[in-house]
């Protein structure tokens, strides 16, 4: 089915190669949400595939699927502009093609061994072989290092194209800041029996991953997406991107220090991670500003003619836009002053940022990116979007944006009432947890994953018949 | 753009430096501050826990030790205490005997998933209860009713009979899943929890010395 995402009119194998990640991608998007499903039900029927599918296991390959899904779409979205922007053919396309397979072939090694064998015995081997345990991070050692071999070598396709080709201010960026995302991962990769120890380097993956370079990634292919779907003019596209960078970066970096109030490390974090993560949503207000402003300015100048050239794809950028500042800005604001999160600290506002967070931030402009692949795959020149399109975009929105809520709602159950009135024990905790509230919160957080779940039907089917049809219109 | 530039703030060669020179400062902050951090959180030794030393993290023989939460009137929020010996599972453990119960819990923390279903420092998933201070909780002291529903003296024998058996002790319709943790990896498990109980977390979580006060003098924390 998923050959119909065709290629026939790409001529780049660069952007071939970048439609393979975007077919994994889609593929383990739909994993993601399976999983997603079955956890929330485990919530309210707690009897749920009890010892034989935990939750504990659903639940880790539902984060899994989620950050290897956006790695693959974020190979695949720079393996579609690098020809673009640099003018130059990818330096070494065969073994890019290989990494696919090799990194692809792991990942189902991987799952696998996480969906049927689950858990080993309390020795290295395990971290070695079955999983590492560390959440986000549970990709046993082996599966790590391939992991670095398979990063190494997209790296080199992408910087050696840039040195050999044209240096446009979006690729700058692009290298530098790719760099410093590979690079951290290496920071998670090592094993030791302080547990604050751990979770200190733990962060600087997931943080410096989330919260810094993965939102300077997103602001590159944000610039790149204004340039090819409404012709953005490239100096205010670049000039921007640059700000964003001294943004994000300027805020984000020392923002790291909110995840350092209370695993142990020393009380000046209070003050730092407080200062710079407030200040975390600047950037994201900008980025929502300049994509509506350069969309209001181009429609301007062509006058009666639409200026967007893709309409899923711009509509998914918009959505990215005012996302990533709702999700990570304001519900990331809500709880990251120490004062709030000594109470709100690993709580279901936690979930409830979580969920809206990666959806507005990184999913959406991700979707994006695999609409703009297709149009260029089909070669036409104007894509609008389709039924299937918005009840994609509509259903997906509304079910995480509804989910979010509901997580936030029992958020604040759990806090007000494990928290701060109970004292976060044992029965404290299972206390808040079995209030009507609490629960009821959980039913519609369910309700609204399984119309995300509809919603992806949507985007699925729309991703696959999309090109074919806007080809046809054309001709 | 492409003339002279009239204003600074339209020019990209400015904006580009003053990005570089921000991401700069901004990491070298961050390594500068990770170094102090790391000499702060790194293991203190058995001789710190003879001579009152204390760390943010302690030794692995703090195992021998009583452990304790307290409301610190200076800090305005719970400090652990380390207080008197006691013995743990029956013996005192010397530094090596220690650090390997130690490191074979946390080894098993981790093969087992843990994080996925509880938060150890406020860290993992949210289907089961914080493990941080889990220690401590008054549910597995002497007259706590998990204690008593293992039928065991002493904290860490309840624990780790618990950890063996999760679900022939359910509390709620919500249980913990047969893992297949051995008696030796459960120790493991306990050293590792009482350890973690004696980090110094800044007052997280909070409230939490209240509910352990309130059992003592015999009231009832929730229900």
């Amino acid at each position: 089915m998923l050959t119909s995402i065709k290629t026939n009119s790409l001529t780049n194998e660069g952007q071939k190669l970048g439609m393979m990640y975007f077919r994994v991608a889609i593929v383990l998007f739909g994993a993601q949400l399976l999983m997603g499903l079955i956890a929330a039900i485990q919530f309210i029927v707690p009897g749920f595939l009890f010892e034989v599918f935990d939750f504990s296991v659903a639940r880790m390959v539902h984060i899994n699927a989620l950050v290897v899904w956006m790695l693959y779409a974020m190979i695949g979205s720079v393996y579609l502009m690098l020809t673009d922007e640099t003018e130059h053919n990818i330096v070494a396309i065969g073994l890019g093609k290989l990494a696919f397979w090799v990194l692809t072939a792991a990942v189902a090694i991987v799952v696998l061994v996480y969906i049927f064998i689950q858990v080993g015995s309390g020795s290295e081997s395990t971290i070695w072989f079955i999983n590492e345990g560390r959440e986000y991070l549970e990709a046993p050692r082996w599966a790590d290092i391939g992991i670095v071999v398979v990063v190494l070598i997209f790296y080199w396709n992408v910087f050696a194209t840039y040195m050999k080709g044209k240096k446009t201010g979006i690729m700058t960026v692009m290298v530098a800041n790719l760099m410093a995302l590979a690079g951290l991962y290496l920071a998670g990769m090592f094993f030791t029996d302080n547990i604050s120890m751990d979770q200190y380097w733990w962060w600087w993956v997931i943080h410096l991953w989330v919260e810094a370079t993965w939102e300077v990634f997103v602001g590159t292919l944000a610039a790149y997406a204004l340039i090819k779907i409404i012709d953005a003019k490239r100096e205010i596209v670049e000039m921007w991107l640059w700000i964003e960078v001294l943004m994000l970066f300027g805020s984000g970096i020392l923002g790291l220090g909110h995840h350092y109030f209370w695993i142990g490390t020393p009380e000046y974090w209070w003050e730092i991670g407080a200062l710079f993560s407030a200040l975390e949503p600047v950037p994201l207000i900008a980025m929502f500003v300049h994509v509506l402003y350069d969309w209001g300015k181009e429609q301007g100048i062509n006058g009666t003619k639409p200026a967007i050239k893709n309409g899923p794809a711009m509509a998914w950028l918009v959505t990215n836009a005012f996302g990533n500042f709702l999700g990570a800005g304001i519900w990331g604001f809500f709880h990251t002053l120490p004062q709030v999160n000594i109470y709100t600290h690993g709580s279901q506002f936690t979930a409830a940022h979580g969920h809206l967070a990666f959806f507005g931030a990184y999913a959406t402009i991700l979707i994006g990116m695999m609409y703009y692949g297709i149009q260029r795959s089909y070669g036409v020149e104007r894509m609008k979007a389709t039924f299937k399109s918005k009840m994609a975009i509509f259903l997906i929105t509304f079910g995480v944006l509804g989910m979010a809520v509901a997580l936030t709602i029992a958020g604040y159950e759990q806090v007000l009432v494990e928290r701060a009135e109970l004292g976060a024990t044992w029965n404290a905790f299972f206390t808040a947890q079995n209030l009507p509230w609490y629960i009821q919160a959980q039913i519609w957080r369910t309700i609204m994953g399984v119309v995300t779940f509809v919603g992806f039907i949507y985007l699925v089917w729309d991703l696959v018949t999309i090109g074919k049809e806007a080809q046809k219109e054309e001709a | 753009m492409a003339n002279e530039n009239l204003s600074v703030w339209t020019s990209i060669p400015f904006w580009r430096r003053s990005a570089a020179w921000v991401t700069g400062f901004a990491s070298i902050l961050l390594i500068w501050l990770t170094f102090d951090t790391m000499r702060q959180i790194s293991m203190g030794t058995d001789n710190d826990l003879k001579n009152g030393v204390t760390k943010r993290v302690p030794a692995p023989t703090v195992i021998n030790y009583h452990i304790d939460y307290k409301m610190s009137q200076k800090r305005g929020h719970e400090v652990p205490v380390i207080g008197k010996k006691e013995p743990f599972f029956g013996k005192e453990w010397s530094p090596k005997e220690a650090k390997e119960l130690l490191h074979l819990g946390k080894l098993t923390s981790q093969a087992k998933n843990c994080m996925n279903c509880h938060t150890l420092l406020g860290n993992g998933a949210y289907y089961a209860p914080d493990l941080t201070k889990a220690w401590l909780d008054p549910a597995w002291q002497k007259g706590g009713a998990m204690q008593a529903m293992t039928g065991k003296n002493t904290t860490e024998e309840a624990m780790a009979e618990f950890l063996q058996h999760p679900s022939k002790y359910p509390t709620h319709a919500r249980m913990m899943p047969n893992l297949g943790i051995t008696e030796k990896e459960a120790k493991g498990l306990v050293a590792f929890l009482k350890h973690m109980s004696s980090i110094d977390t800044n007052g997280f979580p909070r409230n939490f010395s209240k509910t352990v006060d309130q059992f003592k003098a015999g009231g009832t924390n929730a229900h």
